[in-house]
C-alpha cells in the first residue's frame, strides 16, 4: 500500500504532508482535531540526518502547538549501517530522538504509531515503540532478526527454531508475536480513520496510566515473567 | 544441553553461612551456587551444562571434591559452559569458601 | 604503599560482581533478587542453553562516598551482557524504584551488546521499557550514570539506553555505538568497515574518541577504583536537570552543527584535526591525563 494511499485512509477529512529523505512530517485532520503526522517510509534505515529532521518537528509542535498529538508512521528497516555514522555517534542521535518524544509526552501530547510495513530493532526503539501506544498494520513485518540470520548468529538449528516460534512469541518476527508481548496494542486490519479516532481517544488515558507494556505482556500471556520481575525488584526489602 | 544430578557422601560442613556464588555462565566457565540442604551428611549437586556426554568426568570431579571436603549438608547448582575439571575443582572450592564466610 | 605501587584492577577484566563490589562504599552493596532466589531464564532452558541465577544482571542498592545509591551492573561475559525477559525486568525494575525512592544516583554499568537474540522480543520491548524508565528516574530527579569499560561496551539498543543516561563515565577500552563493526562488515562490505582492523574500531567506537566528541563526559583509566572516584566526582558537581524544551533544542542545534561539518568522515584521525587536535595520529598513544588534557586545551 502507497503511502499516500495509507494516509487517504487514515485521514478522510485532509492531510498536508511532505515527505523527505523517507522522513515524513505534515498534519492532519481526525475526529479529535488536528493532528501532527511524522515518521519514515520506504522501510527507511535511520541516519543521524533522518533522527534530527524527527526530532526538530516533535521539538517545533510542541513549542508552536502546545498539546497537539503526535501520529508516527513507521516504516523503518532499522539503523543506518555504516562506519560514517557511527563515528558521529548514531545511538546518540537516536536517543536524542526518544527523548524528544518523551518531552512531548510530558507536556502533555498525546502519542501514537502505527507500523506501515517494516518495524526493526533501532529504528523502531527511537520512535515507534517510544509513543504511548503502538499499533501494526496486518501484513506489518516487526522483528529485530530473521529467523535465518538468528539461526547463524545463535548457531540453533533453523528448523528448531521454527519449531519453537509456533508456540513461543518470544523470539520469531511478528506483529502478532509483539500483540502478545504486550509491544503493540492492536492489529488494525486495514489503515482506518475509525480505528485512528479510536485509539486516539484512548491514547491519553493510557499515557496517564504510564508504561503498561508488561502489564499488557502478562494479560496476553505472552510475557509471563517480566511484571513479576518488576513487582518482586520494587517491593524486595533492601 | 544435559542436566545431571548426583549425590554424595561427605563430612558435615563445619559452618553453614549464607549462600554463595562463585563464577560467571561464560565460555569455558561456570558458576556453582552453594546452599544449605536437609541432609546433613550429603552433598547434593545439581549440573546444567552446554557440553554433553561427560557423567562420568562430573562425578569424578565430583566426587573428589566431596570426599577431600566437608560439604555434607549443602546443595550445590551448577550452570556450566565448557569448564574444565581444573577450573571446576578451583570454582568449588572457592564457592565452599565463601559459604563457610571465608570468602577468597 | 605508595599509590603508584597500588595494585590496579582493571575494569575491563573483572567480573561484574567484582566491579560493583569495588565501586561501591566496602561491604555496603545489597542486592536485590540475588542468584539464590532468582531463575534462570526459561527460554534459554528452551533452547537447550544453559542459564545463569542472575540472568546476567545484578541489581541493588548501597553507599558512594557515603550516599546511599542504587546500582545495576551487566555481566559482558555471559550472553555477552545481552538484554532478555528477566534481564531487562530487574533493570527496569530498580529504575522505577529509584524514580520512587529517589537514591541520589542510579549507577548503571553497562556491558552488553544489546537485546539478547534468543529472546529478541523480549529484549526489544524490555529495552524500550529501560528507555522510559531511565528518562522517568531521571525526571523524577534521580540522575542515572552509565559506566562503560566492560568487553562487550554498550551497543545495540545499550547504546541509546546510555546516550539516555544523564552522563557516561567512559574508560579507553569502552566502546560505545549503535551496530557492532562486524554487524556492518557483514552487511556493507569489509572496505565499508573492517572489525578486524582493532585499531580502527576503537578510533570509530573507543572511549578516548568518544570522549573528545563530547559523547561521554568523563574519561578514566581502566581500573575500578578510577571509575568509582570518577563517579565520585562527577556526582558532587551535578544537579539533574528537569527535563526541558530549551535544553533539548541545544543539543539538537550542537547535533545538526557536528553533523554538517562531519557528515563526510570516515575515521575519528579526521573528526580530531578537525576538532583542532593538533596531532591527532599521537592519540590512540596518549594515556588517559595526557588525553584530557588535549580535550581541555580544545578551542570551544
Amino acid at each position: 500500500m502507497s503511502l499516500n494511499d495509507i494516509l487517504d485512509s487514515l485521514f478522510p477529512a485532509g492531510h498536508t504532508v511532505n515527505v523527505e529523505n523517507k522522513v515524513i512530517s505534515g498534519v492532519a485532520t481526525t475526529a479529535q482535531g488536528t493532528v501532527a503526522v511524522l515518521g519514515t517510509t520506504d522501510a527507511a534505515a535511520i541516519d543521524h540526518a533522518m533522527a534530527l529532521a524527527l526530532a526538530g518537528f516533535i521539538l517545533d509542535t510542541v513549542e508552536q502547538h502546545p498539546g497537539r498529538p503526535l501520529v508516527f508512521l513507521v516504516d523503518t528497516s532499522g539503523q543506518a549501517l555504516s562506519r560514517s555514522q557511527e563515528l558521529l555517534c548514531l545511538n546518540g542521535s537516536l536517543a536524542h530522538l526518544a527523548q524528544c518524544v518523551d518531552l512531548a509526552r510530558r507536556q502533555g501530547h498525546a502519542s501514537l504509531s502505527l507500523v506501515t510495513a517494516n518495524a526493526v530493532s533501532g529504528g523502531f526503539l527511537s520512535f515507534g515503540l517510544m509513543a504511548d501506544r503502538a499499533y501494526a498494520l496486518a501484513d506489518a513485518q516487526v522483528r529485530v532478526m530473521d529467523l535465518r540470520a538468528m539461526a547463524r548468529v545463535t548457531k540453533i538449528a533453523h528448523e528448531r527454531l521454527v519449531e519453537l516460534a509456533a508456540t513461543s512469541p518470544t523470539f520469531a518476527p511478528g506483529a502478532e508475536n509483539y500483540l502478545r508481548m504486550g509491544g503493540i496494542e492492536a492489529i488494525w486490519p486495514a489503515p482506518s480513520a475509525a480505528l485512528l479516532a479510536a485509539a486516539l481517544a484512548t491514547v491519553s488515558q493510557a499515557r496517564a496510566a504510564g508504561d503498561q507494556r508488561m502489564q499488557c505482556g502478562l494479560a496476553r500471556s505472552g510475557r509471563r515473567l517480566a511484571a513479576a520481575v518488576v513487582n518482586s525488584v520494587c517491593h524486595s526489602a533492601v | 544441553m544435559e542436566t545431571l544430578n548426583f549425590c554424595f557422601d561427605s563430612a558435615p560442613v563445619l559452618k553453614g553461612a549464607s549462600p554463595a556464588l562463585c563464577g560467571v555462565v561464560g565460555s569455558g566457565n561456570l558458576e556453582i551456587l552453594i546452599k544449605t540442604g536437609i541432609e546433613p551428611a550429603a552433598c547434593r549437586v545439581c549440573i546444567k551444562t552446554s557440553a554433553r556426554g561427560f557423567g562420568e568426568t562430573w562425578q569424578a570431579v565430583l566426587g573428589s571434591f566431596a570426599a577431600s571436603h566437608a560439604a555434607g549438608g549443602t546443595v550445590i547448582a551448577i550452570n556450566d559452559m565448557g569448564a574444565t575439571p581444573a577450573v571446576v575443582t578451583l570454582r568449588l572450592a572457592q564457592a565452599l569458601a565463601e559459604y563457610q564466610g571465608g570468602g577468597q | 604503599m605508595s599509590l603508584a605501587l597500588a595494585v590496579r584492577k582493571s575494569w575491563f577484566e573483572a567480573t561484574a560482581r567484582a566491579r560493583v563490589a569495588g565501586l561501591l562504599d566496602a561491604g555496603s552493596f545489597h542486592e536485590i533478587l540475588p542468584p539464590a532466589v532468582s531463575q534462570p531464564s526459561p527460554h534459554l532452558a528452551q533452547l537447550e542453553l544453559p542459564g545463569a541465577f542472575d540472568d546476567g544482571v545484578i541489581a541493588g542498592s548501597g553507599r558512594l562516598a557515603g550516599k546511599p545509591i542504587f546500582a545495576i551492573a551487566q555481566e559482558g561475559q555471559f550472553m555477552g551482557g545481552a538484554v532478555g525477559e528477566i534481564h531487562g525486568a530487574k533493570i527496569v525494575g530498580l529504575l522505577r524504584r529509584a524514580a520512587q525512592e529517589k537514591p541520589a544516583a542510579v549507577l548503571f554499568l553497562i556491558d552488553s551488546g544489546g537485546v539478547r537474540l534468543h529472546e529478541a522480543n523480549a529484549g526489544l520491548i524490555a529495552i524500550s521499557e529501560i528507555m522510559r524508565a531511565v528518562l522517568d528516574a531521571r525526571a523524577a530527579g534521580v540522575p542515572v550514570i552509565a559506566l562503560v569499560g566492560g568487553s562487550c561496551g554498550a551497543f545495540g539498543g545499550m547504546g541509546i539506553v546510555a546516550k539516555l543516561c544523564s552522563a557516561i563515565l567512559i574508560s579507553e577500552e569502552g566502546r560505545l555505538a549503535l551496530s557492532g563493526p562486524e554487524v556492518i562488515e557483514t552487511v556493507a562490505g569489509v572496505e565499508e568497515f573492517d572489525s578486524k582492523d582493532r585499531a580502527l574500531v576503537w578510533r570509530v567506537t573507543g572511549g578516548k574518541h568518544r570522549y573528545l566528541m563530547g559523547d561521554c563526559a568523563m574519561l578514566v583509566e581502566d581500573d575500578i577504583a578510577a571509575f568509582r572516584s570518577g563517579a565520585t566526582e562527577f556526582l558532587s558537581g551535578w544537579g539533574e536537570p528537569a527535563p526541558s524544551i530549551a535544553h533539548l533544542r541545544a543539543s539538537q542545534q550542537a547535533l545538526e552543527k557536528r553533523l554538517a561539518a562531519y557528515a563526510t568522515y570516515r575515521d575519528g584521525l579526521q573528526v580530531w584535526a578537525a576538532l583542532g587536535v593538533a596531532e591527532p595520529e599521537n592519540v590512540p598513544m596518549l594515556d588517559r591525563d595526557s588525553l584530557v588534557a588535549v580535550k581541555e586545551g580544545l578551542p570551544t
